[in-house]
């Protein structure tokens, strides 16, 4: 379902759409895609309401940064490998040039005694966020009652936290297990309706 | 080669961050704060609450600031291109096949295998947070405990999980809490 306007159009819209929401949007991916969604889905009727649902899925699960993540998808679904690229343009830069200039002052700001003591608490404020993520995808995790994903987690803390296990293995290791339990459960199911 | 470095530190980051945002915080910890010593352990948390005050993706924000930190605003680039790399081959693989096919079983079983494993990473990077924020590098004991921060950070909790704050909102209040207790003299 492509837009039939020209183009020249769904690219110029893509890159102003993308470019204001990144720019304006605080806290991160997960907002970011929402926004996606209202902008393209519900105002510009481009994309459809399941489909989108699963351009999420895909930037969520993917690796990478989920507001460049959503920006690809969308790009790529409206206007081919043309259309990714310019949205992906659009996201990075309000954030390259914001970050710019602060890291400007950064320096200067730093030294300043009212400045690093306030720095010095957020880093219990960032501690705290933190631990609330935490405490609130962990019980997410509990709640489902999957062993499996119990003893992962688990696992997983285990080894980066006490021992310092490097957390690029901790994902491929995580990412393998999926893969091994998925085809399982195929193979299981094709057993099953075979009998 | 510094440039080279940067790139292929933020690389790995954009490659095996899945999840967003707070996935990303224990992989730049382990490339910027142990593996090249960019940051130090007291600097770090400045990477989240500065990218996190600002709009934009928390791992772009992260790679310009680190690459403008170290090499400039060529730095940045690179950092940033590093960054998003794995993303654009990785996310537009996937789509075009998604596109094409539409079958996502196998990406939703390594998703739900992948998730806790991301929660207990996220749990030891602010594990290493917190003991930075109590001890400050000193060794960790009762008595050396700075009480006032674990104090902020108590209260901070709360206002997240019972009073449902913004996050932003929280963090700034604990600046804005330290530097009154510091003001008092405590």
């Amino acid at each position: 379902m492509n837009p039939a306007g020209d183009k020249a159009q769904v690219l110029r819209r893509l890159f102003f759409s993308t470019l204001y929401l990144s720019a304006f949007t605080f806290g991160g991916g997960y907002v970011i895609v929402t926004l996606l969604k209202k902008k393209f889905v519900d105002e510009y009727r481009w994309i459809e309401e399941d489909e989108m649902l699963d351009l999420v899925a895909i930037a969520q699960s993917a690796p990478g940064p989920i507001a460049v993540n959503g920006a690809i998808v969308v790009g790529y679904k409206l206007a081919g490998l043309l259309g990714a690229a310019v949205a992906i343009v659009a996201t990075v830069i309000p954030p390259f040039v914001i970050i710019s200039a602060v890291s400007l002052f950064y320096e200067a700001f730093r030294d300043n005694f009212l400045v690093s003591q306030m720095l010095a608490g957020m880093q219990a404020g960032v501690a705290a966020v933190i631990a609330s993520v935490v405490w609130q995808m962990g019980t997410d995790v509990v709640r489902s009652k999957s062993t499996a994903s119990v003893l992962v987690m688990a696992a997983a803390f285990a080894a980066t936290c006490l021992f310092g296990v490097n957390v690029v293995l901790v994902v491929l290791a995580a990412a393998g297990l999926g893969v091994a339990r998925t085809l399982l459960a195929q193979r299981r199911a094709k057993k099953e309706g075979g009998r | 080669m510094i440039y080279l470095q940067l790139f292929w530190s933020f690389l790995q980051i954009g490659l095996f961050s899945f999840g967003g945002g707070y996935a990303a915080i224990p992989l730049i910890q382990g490339q910027i704060v142990e593996r090249h010593s960019w940051l130090s352990m007291p600097e770090f948390p400045d990477l989240i609450t500065i990218p996190q005050m600002t709009p934009g993706p928390i791992a772009i924000n992260a790679a310009t600031f680190v690459g403008i930190k170290i090499a400039g605003v060529a730095g940045a680039l690179v950092a940033t291109l590093g960054c998003i790399l794995p993303s654009c081959v990785i996310v537009t693989l996937i789509a075009r096949l998604y596109l094409k096919y539409r079958s996502m079983a196998l990406l939703q079983g390594v998703l739900a295998s992948l998730r806790p494993a991301v929660v207990a990473m996220i749990a030891s990077a602010g594990v290493s947070i917190l003991i930075s924020a109590f001890w400050g590098g000193a060794l960790v004991s009762f008595a050396a405990t700075n009480w006032v921060m674990a104090a902020i950070f108590a209260l901070s909790v709360v206002l997240l999980l019972k009073c449902k704050l913004d996050p932003i909102l929280v963090m700034v209040l604990a600046g804005v809490l330290k530097l009154a207790a510091a003001a008092a003299g405590l």
